[in-house]
C-alpha cells in the first residue's frame, strides 16, 4: 500500500476540505522509540519519527535531534495516525453549558482525534450561511483540532423546506444532515438528493421511522418487555435505510448513514453497496461494545438513539466493521447536562459522550480479546473523513503530522479523573479500560498532552 | 439496616411466604375493635404520589397508621413538583425529615430505584410507569392463596392490556416464583414483544381459557391508549371480555381495579361469588402493613432484598 500523498502546507486542514482550528504553532518534535503503526502506509515497526514544521519529516533509527526540536521519549508507546470523528455534537450555539468548541475539541484531542465534524442540530440550527460562518469564525479562535461543520438538510430540521445547500456548501458546510431526526418524507429526501448535484456534499442520514419508534426509550426486545419501557424496533432503522438507499440509487446521489445499530441495517447496506449505490456508514463504540442487557440498570448514561440493541445486532456490527460494510467508527459524542440525565429513564434525553473513550474502549473490548485486529481498528478510526473528502491521516513522510501516541498497556477508570468534555454522561463511565492516549498532534500542531506524561529533555 | 422493595425480583419465595404469613397475622388485628399496633411509633412514612391513585395510596396510608407511624402525603399537584422541582430535589427535601420509608408512585419506570439512591430511608415502589407494582402482586398472591389454599401448580391467565400494565409484569414474576403456571393473553398489539422471557406463555385468543384455575383481567387503560392498539372497545369486548359464558363455575376471577364495567368484565362476573375483587382491596391494607413491617421492623433483610451496597451510593455525574 503506498502512502497517501498529502502536500498541503501546515495550518491548512488534513486535506482541502474546509476545516477550521485556532492558530497553532507548527510542531517540531522528535518522537523517540515508539512503535509506529500505520496500516495504510505499510508502517509497522519501532523507529524514531521526526516532525518538523508540522510535517512528518523523517522516519528512521537513532535520528539526529535538530536544534529546535522537542524530544519525546516514547519507548513503550505506539504511534498511530490520529483518528477522525465524523459525528460530534459540540452543542454550540445554544447549549454551551453542555459543551462548547473549546471543551469539545479538547475532549477530541484527548481521545486521539485530529479532526472532527460537528452536527448542526444546535439552537439555532445551522441552516443558513450566516450561522455557519459565525461558527467557523469561532472555531478559528477556539478549536484545538481541525473542525468541520455540517449544515441541516431542511430548514430548522423541520423536514419540509430544503436549506440553501448551494450557498451553505460555498460557505464551507462539509455535508448536510438533519441528525437527531430523519428526513421523514420520502419526497423531500428525493428532492434533497436531486439538489445535492448543486452542493456536491454527502447527505448524512439519521435513519429512523418515527411511526415505528413512537415514544420508544430503548431497544424493543426482552429487556424492554421486562422493564415496561416502550421499545424502538430494529426495523425502525433498517426500513428507513433501505428506503434511502433505494432513493439514492435512483437519483445517483451520495449518502452516509449515521450510527448503524441493527443487524437488518448492516444487511440493507451490504445489499446497497453490492448494487453500487454510493452509500457509506458509521458505527459507534457503544453499539459495538454494549447491548440492551446493560440497560436493565436503567442508567441514563446508556440511553441514546439509536438504542443499544441485542447481542446478535452487536455481532453483526462487528462483522460489518471487519468486512468493511461499515466504513468507519464515529462516536456520536452527545453531551447532556447532569440535571437532564438525573431523571427517570423515560424522561432523560438521548445521547452519550464518547470522544475520550472511543479508542480505549474498542481496544479493550475488541482488540485485546482478539475479536478485531488492531490494524483494522486503526483503519476504521481514521476513515471517518473519507465520505467528506478528508484524506485519512497518515504517518508517511511528507504528510501533515497527525499522530497520536498511545500507551496500550495503561489501565484507567473512566471518569475517575473527570473529563475534558463539559459533560459526564459517558457510556463507559466506571469501566476499566486498557489503552491511554498520551499525546495528540493534529494537523502539525500539538493538540493534547496528558498532564502526567513526562517529556524528555531537549538534547 | 437499609433495604427497599423496588421489584418482585427483589424477593425470594421465602421472602414472599414470610410477608404473606405476616399479613395474615395483621388480618387478625384488623378484625379487632382497636386496629392499631405500636410497631412504628415515632417513625415517619412519606407517601410520594406522582400519579392519581385511590387504592394504593389510601391502603398505604391506613397501613402506616395502623402501625402507628407518622404519615405525610405528598401529591404532585399542589406541591413544589407543580413548580418544576425535580424528583431528585423533592426526594432530598423530604429526606431531610428523616423518613423511615418513602412510598413512591411515578409514571416513569425506574423512579423508585432513583429515589433509593437519593434517600437514606427504605423505598417502596408503589408503581413505576409500566414497569412494576410489587405490593399489588403481593396482595394478589395473598388473596389468591387464601381462597385457593395453595399457589403451587395453579394455572393463572392474565388477560388484557399487558403492554401498558405494571400489574401484569409484577404478577407474572410473583406467580411464577410461587410455582404457578402463567399465561398472558390479549390483542397482539397489546402484548409486548419478548414478554415470554418473564417465564409466561403467550396466547392471543381466549380459546383454552378453560384450563385456568384463576383469571386475572387487566384494566383496559383508556388513559394510556394513545394510538390504535385496538380498533374499538366494542371489538375488544367481543374478543376478550370475561363474562358469564367464558368464566367457568370453578374459576376464580381477579382484577386490580378500577373496573371498566362492560369492557374487560361483564357485570354478572364482577358480582359473582367467584370474584375476588373486593377481597383484593381488603388485602391491600394488611399486605402493605406486612411490607412496612418487613422493611422497617423485621429482623434482618429478606435474602433477596437488595441493600444500598448493591444499588450503589449516590453517584457524581
Amino acid at each position: 500500500m503506498s502512502p497517501t500523498p498529502a502536500l498541503e502546507g501546515p495550518g491548512t486542514p488534513v486535506s482541502g476540505a474546509p476545516l477550521d482550528r485556532a492558530p497553532s504553532p507548527p510542531a517540531s518534535v522528535l518522537i523517540r522509540g515508539a512503535r509506529l503503526l500505520d496500516p495504510r502506509a505499510g508502517l509497522d515497526g519501532r523507529a524514531d519519527m521526526l516532525v518538523r514544521a508540522g510535517r512528518v519529516a523523517e522516519i528512521g533509527d537513532a535520528l539526529e535531534v535538530p536544534e529546535e526540536a522537542e524530544v519525546v521519549d516514547a519507548v513503550g508507546l505506539h504511534a498511530f495516525p490520529a483518528f477522525v470523528d465524523p459525528h460530534v455534537h459540540l452543542r454550540t450555539p445554544g447549549r454551551e453549558d453542555e459543551e462548547d468548541i473549546d471543551s469539545g475539541t479538547r475532549a477530541a484531542a484527548a481521545g486521539g482525534f485530529c479532526a472532527i465534524l460537528a452536527q448542526p442540530n444546535t439552537q439555532p440550527v445551522v441552516d443558513s450561511a450566516p450561522v455557519l460562518r459565525s461558527l467557523r469564525d469561532r472555531a478559528r479562535v477556539e478549536a484545538r483540532v481541525p473542525t468541520g461543520f455540517l449544515a441541516a438538510i431542511t430548514v430548522g430540521q423541520g423536514g419540509e423546506l430544503l436549506t440553501e445547500m448551494a450557498e451553505l456548501a460555498e460557505a464551507g458546510a462539509v455535508g448536510f444532515t438533519d441528525d437527531g431526526l430523519p428526513v421523514r418524507s420520502a419526497g423531500i429526501m428525493r428532492q434533497a438528493l436531486q439538489y445535492q448535484r448543486l452542493a456536491d456534499r454527502p447527505l448524512v442520514l439519521h435513519a429512523e421511522d418515527p411511526s415505528l419508534s413512537g415514544d420508544g426509550a430503548m431497544h424493543e426486545g426482552e429487556v424492554s418487555a421486562l422493564l415496561g419501557l416502550s421499545g424502538i424496533p430494529s426495523v425502525s432503522e433498517s426500513t428507513m435505510v433501505a428506503r434511502d438507499c433505494a432513493l439514492a440509487a435512483y437519483e445517483g446521489g451520495r449518502i452516509h448513514v449515521q450510527h448503524v445499530s441493527a443487524l437488518e441495517t448492516v444487511e440493507a447496506i451490504a445489499r446497497a453497496k453490492a448494487s453500487d449505490t454510493h452509500v457509506t456508514c458509521e458505527v459507534t463504540p457503544h453499539h459495538l461494545l454494549l447491548t440492551d442487557e446493560a440497560v436493565r440498570s436503567l442508567d441514563t448514561s446508556l440511553k441514546m438513539n439509536p438504542p443499544l440493541r441485542a447481542e446478535l445486532d452487536r455481532q453483526a456490527l462487528i462483522a460489518g466493521l471487519r468486512s468493511g460494510t461499515i466504513d468507519c467508527v464515529a462516536t456520536d459524542h452527545a453531551p447532556h447536562a447532569r440535571e437532564e440525565k438525573e431523571q427517570p429513564f423515560e424522561l432523560a434525553p438521548m445521547g452519550v459522550t464518547g470522544l475520550e473513550t472511543a479508542f480505549a474502549a474498542l481496544h479493550t473490548g475488541l482488540v485485546l480479546p482478539g475479536v478485531l485486529a488492531l490494524s483494522v481498528l486503526l483503519e476504521r478510526m481514521t476513515a471517518g473523513g473519507a465520505p467528506f473528502g478528508i484524506a485519512a491521516p497518515t504517518l508517511a513522510p511528507g504528510a501533515p503530522a497527525n499522530v497520536c501516541l498511545v500507551d496500550l498497556d495503561a489501565e484507567w477508570d473512566v471518569g475517575e479523573a473527570g473529563y475534558e468534555s463539559r459533560s459526564g454522561n459517558c457510556a463507559f463511565a466506571g469501566h476499566r479500560l486498557t489503552g491511554r492516549v498520551r499525546m495528540t498532534i493534529a494537523d502539525g500542531a500539538v493538540a493534547y498532552r496528558e498532564r502526567t506524561f513526562a517529556l524528555g529533555a531537549v538534547a | 439496616m437499609r433495604r427497599h422493595l423496588l421489584s418482585v425480583d427483589d424477593l425470594s419465595r421465602d421472602d414472599i411466604e414470610r410477608i404473606l404469613g405476616r399479613a395474615e397475622s395483621f388480618a387478625e388485628v384488623s378484625g379487632r375493635e382497636i386496629k392499631k399496633v405500636p410497631t412504628l411509633r415515632g417513625r415517619t412514612v412519606i407517601n410520594l404520589f406522582y400519579e392519581a391513585s385511590t387504592r394504593t395510596s389510601s391502603s398505604f396510608e391506613l397501613a402506616a397508621k395502623r402501625l402507628s407511624a407518622d404519615l405525610v402525603n405528598v401529591k404532585s399537584s399542589g406541591s413544589a413538583v407543580d413548580k418544576g422541582e425535580s424528583l431528585k430535589d423533592t426526594v432530598q427535601t423530604l429526606s431531610a425529615y428523616d423518613p423511615a420509608a418513602i412510598v413512591i408512585r411515578s409514571p416513569h419506570a425506574g423512579a423508585a430505584g432513583l429515589v433509593a439512591r437519593w434517600t437514606r430511608g427504605s423505598v417502596i415502589n408503589a408503581g413505576d410507569g409500566k414497569h412494576e407494582h410489587p405490593t399489588q402482586a403481593l396482595l394478589d398472591l395473598y388473596t389468591l392463596k387464601r381462597r385457593a389454599g395453595s399457589l403451587e401448580g395453579l394455572n393463572v391467565w392474565i388477560v388484557g392490556d399487558v403492554l401498558h400494565s405494571r400489574v401484569a409484569r409484577s404478577n407474572v414474576l410473583a406467580l411464577t416464583r410461587m410455582g404457578c403456571e402463567v399465561t398472558v393473553c390479549g390483542p397482539p398489539t397489546l402484548i409486548p414483544r419478548g414478554i415470554e422471557a418473564l417465564g409466561c406463555d403467550v396466547r392471543y385468543t381466549l380459546d383454552g381459557l378453560g384450563e385456568a384455575d384463576a383469571v386475572y383481567a387487566l384494566r383496559m387503560q383508556q388513559e394510556r391508549m394513545s394510538g390504535s392498539f385496538v380498533p374499538s372497545l366494542r371489538e375488544y369486548a367481543a374478543q376478550y371480555q370475561i363474562d358469564g359464558r367464558r368464566l367457568g363455575p370453578n374459576q376464580l376471577l381477579m382484577h386490580p381495579g378500577p373496573v371498566n364495567r362492560g369492557v374487560e368484565l361483564a357485570a354478572e362476573v364482577i358480582d359473582s361469588p367467584q370474584a375476588l375483587i373486593t377481597e383484593q382491596v381488603e388485602s391491600g391494607v394488611v399486605v402493605r402493613m406486612a411490607v412496612l413491617y418487613e422493611l422497617l421492623a423485621g429482623g434482618g433483610a429478606p435474602s433477596g432484598v437488595r441493600t444500598v451496597a448493591e444499588y450503589g451510593e449516590p453517584q457524581p455525574a
